[in-house]
């Protein structure tokens, strides 16, 4: 009984106000995203943008949706999230005693994660900018080059995801943002335009371009199949769509 | 809602990914089987659409390997529904070392799929809820853009649904084809489809499903505990494991493959990739019917086939001799490095005249060079310059003797009680001395006695000595071990051995 205040308690404590979310600062400028910004190999210009440090927690998105009650796994309309939408708490106001306020939020959607990004007056990061802050680790800004950088993408992917998330907490990278590579998925503002064709025949196929106009085609570095995957994972989904694995964080101006 | 509109193109462009798949002249491949006559006319040969589907939709028996679904015993092609769930899970890879599969079905290779030619599949790919990737499927049995990836891409928690028509006969590798294709294939997600021709496929007694793969994790071959998958070995093509059923000793021991001799055995054996070429081999049988890479055409006594990664073959046997038969990719280093190891368990009774097992196991001494055998070139220069004494024949018979008869007979002559009768005073030997020339130049076999014992055994040819050999052997033998003495000559050998084969069990 004891425990379960105590968690309680804590519960309460973190479901402060969602504008006490850090915010670190980026100084963006140009960066060699896997996705030429031309389709073919142009570097994209990142205007300098302040982003999250950690990902948006059980418990700042349980404080959300007792503000937002619309947001509500019970109240919210279909079409912007879909069933499995916020199944792993206890309760639509509730999250049980299986769920911990400080893992990363996840089953959530699109516009339920745009929505909650809205109440903090932030949005959520576009690809080029998530992309460009996972870059990082402990000590350089661009990292991508160093083995031990990708492996600790795709270990991440080589974890089966049955067991239960871990705690925000993870080491925080050159820019004071953390957990950003793993425990989950990150939704990017744009992730649905980011077409790919990877390796595939129709990567000469111009039409593939004019579906959805802001992405390309090819990509940059295939060996890079740790950011690959990330872009798989986005394309793959429609804004509604919730999985145990894709949360999100917020940026800024 | 630009993000709305977008969505609904994208799912249908994306990530169709590499390999397969439906081009048209496909089909026009089959004006290579030899009973087409050299007609120009090749897509003549595309097989026919076998009309619109009959009776009501079948629901798809699935199986795991390396279990086949049963024979269609249908004639009138029909709706077809496949429903395979892709799920990740951690499973063990080899004895106390565990690897994140991503499977089709929860095993690998993935559930084995069995239609007919004509069918018109629909298949459901459902992604589990806890998957962490998105996953496609691309069927090389399927006749369109992407063997069907284009439009089974799957997000966790979703599930795809698209048909196609099975328009071509044969054993089809399918695959997960999402970006990056070759990481997807490399943890497992590949399987078989079978599309049986309408007639069905020749009865036999089992059927078994065998797909190869190779598997690159960071730690070593056999390194304990979980193993994370190394992207560095992939691309470099430098497999940790080379597996059969995607675990080390999915197929032997208590898993071994099973039957019964005289029986007719036929494997369905993909290969997954993602890199490797299989050189499938079953050690000690020879495929009576091959179809390789899964084609029309068959060939016969075949004993290794090539497996292309992204291909299969059928391969059929039949049962002769019991035992333990070994499959393996004769990239031989794969199979007891790596892996690649199975076994097909043949039980019943032996067939002796097929097979003996052990007749021999005789030491091989290897001594028969210089300086030991300076006798025999004494003995061969003595002859040639023709003066060879009957000294000059003993002493090279007996260097002869130790390479070739002592491993039986005994360098005393004594042989061995019960199974290789003595030359040593022999009464078999003295009753008829010119006999010994037939037995050793065309061997002897059946019952004998010799000083009062019987022998029943079998002596092979020594057809790999010259005349000039037996000879000087037999020389030695006679005036050995209080034998009675005597000479053979060369031309004497020559007559025997040209002579029929004497007579076996003589008296």
């Amino acid at each position: 009984m004891c425990l379960r205040h105590v968690l309680a308690w804590i519960g309460m404590a973190l479901a402060l106000p969602a504008a006490a979310a850090d915010y670190a600062a980026l100084p963006g400028g140009q960066f060699a995203s896997v996705i030429p910004a031309d389709g073919k190999a142009a570097r994209a210009t990142i205007a300098p943008f302040r982003l999250r440090t950690e990902p948006v927690t059980n418990g700042e998105f349980l404080a959300f949706v007792k503000t937002h009650p619309r947001w509500r796994r019970d109240q919210v309309a279909s079409v912007l999230a879909d069933q499995r939408y916020l199944s792993h708490w206890a309760g639509p106001v509730e999250l049980g005693k299986d769920v911990l306020p400080r893992q990363p939020v996840t089953r959530v959607s699109w516009f339920a994660a745009q929505a909650y990004c809205a109440s903090e007056g932030a949005r959520l990061p576009s690809w080029y900018e998530w992309e460009y802050a996972a870059a990082a680790d402990a000590t350089r800004r661009d990292a991508r080059k160093d083995p031990a950088w990708r492996e600790d993408l795709l270990a991440w992917y080589s974890r089966p995801s049955s067991a239960p998330l871990p705690v925000i907490g993870g080491r925080p990278n050159v820019y004071g943002v953390r957990d950003i590579v793993h425990p989950v998925w990150e939704w990017a503002d744009d992730f649905n335009a980011l077409l790919v064709a990877s390796d595939s025949r129709d990567q000469n196929d111009p039409d593939v371009l004019k579906f959805c106009g802001a992405g390309a085609v090819s990509l940059q570095e295939k060996e890079n199949y740790a950011v690959l995957m990330r872009v798989a994972m986005l394309s793959a989904l429609k804004a509604a769509d919730t999985t145990n694995n894709v949360g999100f964080r917020c940026a800024k101006p | 809602m630009k993000t709305v509109l977008c969505a609904a193109a994208m799912t249908a462009t994306l990530l169709l990914a590499a390999c397969s798949g439906g081009s048209p002249d496909k089909r026009s491949l089959l004006a290579d089987i030899p009973s087409a006559h050299a007609a120009p006319a090749p897509l003549m040969l595309a097989p026919p659409d076998f009309g619109p589907p009959q009776g009501a939709p079948i629901k798809a028996v699935l199986t795991s390997p390396p279990h086949v679904p049963p024979p269609i015993h249908r004639d009138y092609p029909a709706k077809v529904i496949v429903e395979l769930e892709v799920v990740e899970k951690e499973m063990p890879i080899s004895e106390g070392v565990s690897y994140t599969f991503w499977t089709f079905g929860g095993t690998v290779p993935g559930s084995f799929i069995r239609v007919r030619q004509g069918d018109t599949v629909e298949f459901h790919l459902k992604n589990a809820p806890d998957s962490k990737m998105p996953h496609n499927i691309d069927l090389h049995g399927v006749t369109g853009p992407g063997g069907g990836a284009a439009s089974s891409f799957t997000a966790p928690g979703h599930a795809s649904q698209f048909t196609f028509k099975a328009l071509n006969q044969g054993i089809y590798v399918y695959h997960c084809a999402t970006a990056p294709v070759g990481m997807h294939i490399a943890n497992g997600m590949y399987g078989l489809i079978l599309v049986e021709p309408p007639e069905g496929l020749p009865k036999v007694d089992h059927e078994y499903y065998v797909m190869q793969g190779d598997f690159y994790t960071i730690g070593k071959y056999r390194e304990k505990g979980l193993q994370p998958f190394d992207m560095e070995k992939a691309i470099d093509e430098r497999p940790t494991y080379v597996l059969f059923n995607g675990k080390e000793g999915a197929l032997t021991g208590d898993n071994a493959l099973t039957a019964k001799t005289n029986e007719t055995v036929r494997l369905f054996v993909g290969n997954g990739g993602p890199n490797l070429v299989s050189s499938f081999h079953v050690i000690g049988e020879i495929f009576d019917r091959v179809q390789p890479e899964g084609g029309t055409v068959t060939q016969h006594n075949v004993q290794t086939t090539l497996i292309p990664a992204g291909g299969a073959a059928m391969v059929e046997f039949h049962t002769d001799v019991p035992g333990s038969y070994v499959l393996v990719d004769h990239s031989i280093f794969r199979a007891f490095n790596k892996g690649a190891l199975g076994i097909l368990k043949v039980d019943g009774p032996e067939n002796k005249l097929v097979y003996s097992g052990k007749e021999v196991d005789s030491v091989y001494l290897g001594d028969r060079s210089e300086p030991n055998l300076k006798a025999v070139t004494v003995a061969a220069k003595a002859h040639a310059a023709g003066t060879l004494t009957r000294a000059d024949q003993i002493a090279a018979g007996k260097q002869l003797f130790t390479g070739t008869c002592s491993v039986c007979h005994q360098d005393n002559g004594q042989g061995l009680a019960n199974v290789f009768p003595p030359l040593a005073k022999s009464d078999f030997l003295a009753a008829d001395p010119k006999r010994a020339m037939s037995i050793v130049t065309h061997g002897l076999s059946g019952k004998i006695k010799v000083n009062g014992k019987e022998y029943d055994s079998v002596m092979p040819p020594m057809a790999q000595l010259t005349d000039d050999e037996v000879a000087n052997i037999l020389t030695y033998v006679v005036n050995s071990w209080g034998n009675a003495g005597g000479q053979y000559s060369k031309e004497e050998v020559a007559k025997a051995r040209a002579e029929a084969k004497p007579m076996a069990a003589g008296h």
